[in-house]
């Protein structure tokens, strides 16, 4: 169990990093990643690699997407936390902040499995075999996800995804 | 220079920094031909950077108590008391037949001794699948196979679900109206929970496999040769029936 602190302790940051990107509610993610520590505690002799990243990452993952769908089947709209300005940090510049505050935003916009699999690749700096062991999908799809994310994400910054919703009400007001 | 085709899988590992510096260098040479396809990669990467600076202060930030890890191990969390009077409740109105338990099968008829395994099963999921601290008494298998073989005086095979993604945790004896049974859980790479009750049948020594769900648990529960067996998950775990049929395929071969 020492082992435990020692491998798991320093990984603790990146997990509620994850949480909070994936599922934007502060306190909400905090719970995720202590759920995630107690079953980890509890799991800890049957994890079957020596590498505890992608495991943790896997099991905080999996909380959260029961979450989502728990939150879907009751039809509860999941409350997305307006970005809070201290989670930048003070000594971010003011232009800064505005430029993190809407990639967040747009990142929001992703469905969660894109979401997910930007954070994990791309922040997370998990390998793209670790990411399809988390996600619970073939390498392929995590390639495709990652491509539709980047793609669409780009888009969000450009405004351009924007224009297309843009259209698809004029058209609908038209009708 | 290889002359292997550029994929848009390579475009990705470029941004990410994930190729072979011989690759690495292929598409750099590549991107210097092709500027449009350059100018949306080079897009793609300040974005993934700005994701990054965006969310590196979440990860700075000091830790809150709760996530205190040298704790958790120290003192694994306790579920909630009001949750534990919860089950207390749930355990008095099934004992008191109001519990809502329901059976049904096809071609059963709910009678005592298959439906009392069922009530059993379902009360020692309860009690112990949400149980974070000492969920079974006994993980190791050879002496957890031993001691209830011992208590139910009779061989007891272990069911074996690896191949259906779920480990056996361990397991313990438990007190029913009808005698000691062997309960033994199992969980998935999710932290799902199920639970396996198996004990000698009194009445209804041979029954077919019948369905039964009350509140938030589900099971199967059945009878070959006088043991008696059921299993029992969260509702809504489609994988139960399944589960079942192999648990009862496994036992039938001992």
């Amino acid at each position: 169990m020492n082992d435990m602190l020692r491998l798991v302790e320093p990984l603790i940051p990146a997990l509620r990093r994850y949480a909070r990107a994936l599922v934007r509610d502060h306190a909400a993610a905090d719970d995720l990643v202590q759920d995630c520590l107690e079953r980890a505690v509890i799991h800890w002799e049957q994890r079957r690699s020596d590498n505890p990243r992608p495991w943790l990452f896997a099991i905080l993952h999996n909380l959260a997407i029961n979450q989502f769908r728990r939150a879907t089947t009751r039809g509860v709209h999941v409350a997305i936390d307006e970005t809070n300005e201290d989670a930048f940090g003070q000594e971010a510049a003011q232009e800064q902040k505005v430029m993190y505050r809407d990639v967040m935003a747009k990142l929001a916009k992703l469905p969660h499995d894109q979401r997910a699999v930007l954070l994990l690749v791309g922040v997370e700096d998990l390998s793209y075999a670790d990411a399809a062991k988390v996600l619970g999908v073939p390498i392929g799809t995590v390639m495709s996800r990652l491509a539709r994310a980047r793609e669409r994400l780009h888009q969000e910054l450009e405004g351009t995804a924007g224009q297309l919703d843009h259209n698809v009400v004029q058209l609908r007001n038209k009708t | 220079m290889s002359n292997r085709p550029i994929t848009e899988d390579d475009l990705h590992a470029y941004v990410d920094r994930a190729l072979e510096p011989e690759r690495e260098a292929e598409i750099s040479a590549y991107l210097e031909k092709h500027p449009d396809m350059a100018k949306r990669i080079a897009a793609y990467s300040d974005e993934r950077n700005l994701l990054r600076s965006a969310l590196l202060p979440i990860a700075e930030e000091p830790l809150p108590p709760q996530l205190n890890l040298a704790r958790m191990i120290e003192r694994p969390r306790r579920r909630p008391s009001s949750l534990r009077w919860a089950i207390a409740a749930m355990l008095m109105l099934s004992i008191g037949g109001l519990g809502g338990w329901m059976i049904r099968g096809a071609t059963f008829a709910p009678a005592g001794g298959l439906a009392a395994l069922a009530e059993e099963a379902s009360d020692s999921y309860k009690v112990y699948a949400s149980d974070h601290t000492r969920p079974v008494e006994l993980r190791d298998s050879a002496e957890l196979v031993q001691w209830v073989s011992n208590r139910l005086r009779q061989p007891v095979k272990l069911p074996d679900l690896s191949k259906s993604g779920y480990r056996l945790m361990g397991g313990r004896v438990v007190p029913t109206a009808h005698g000691p049974a062997a309960m033994f859980m199992y969980d998935d790479d999710h932290g799902e929970r199920l639970v396996v009750l198996t004990r000698p049948m009194t009445s209804d020594q041979n029954a077919p496999m019948a369905a039964h769900s009350g509140g938030d648990v589900a099971g199967f529960s059945w009878a070959d040769g006088g043991t008696g067996y059921s299993l029992v998950g969260p509702r809504g775990v489609n994988s139960l029936r399944p589960l079942a049929n192999e648990i009862r395929k496994q036992a039938q071969t001992i």
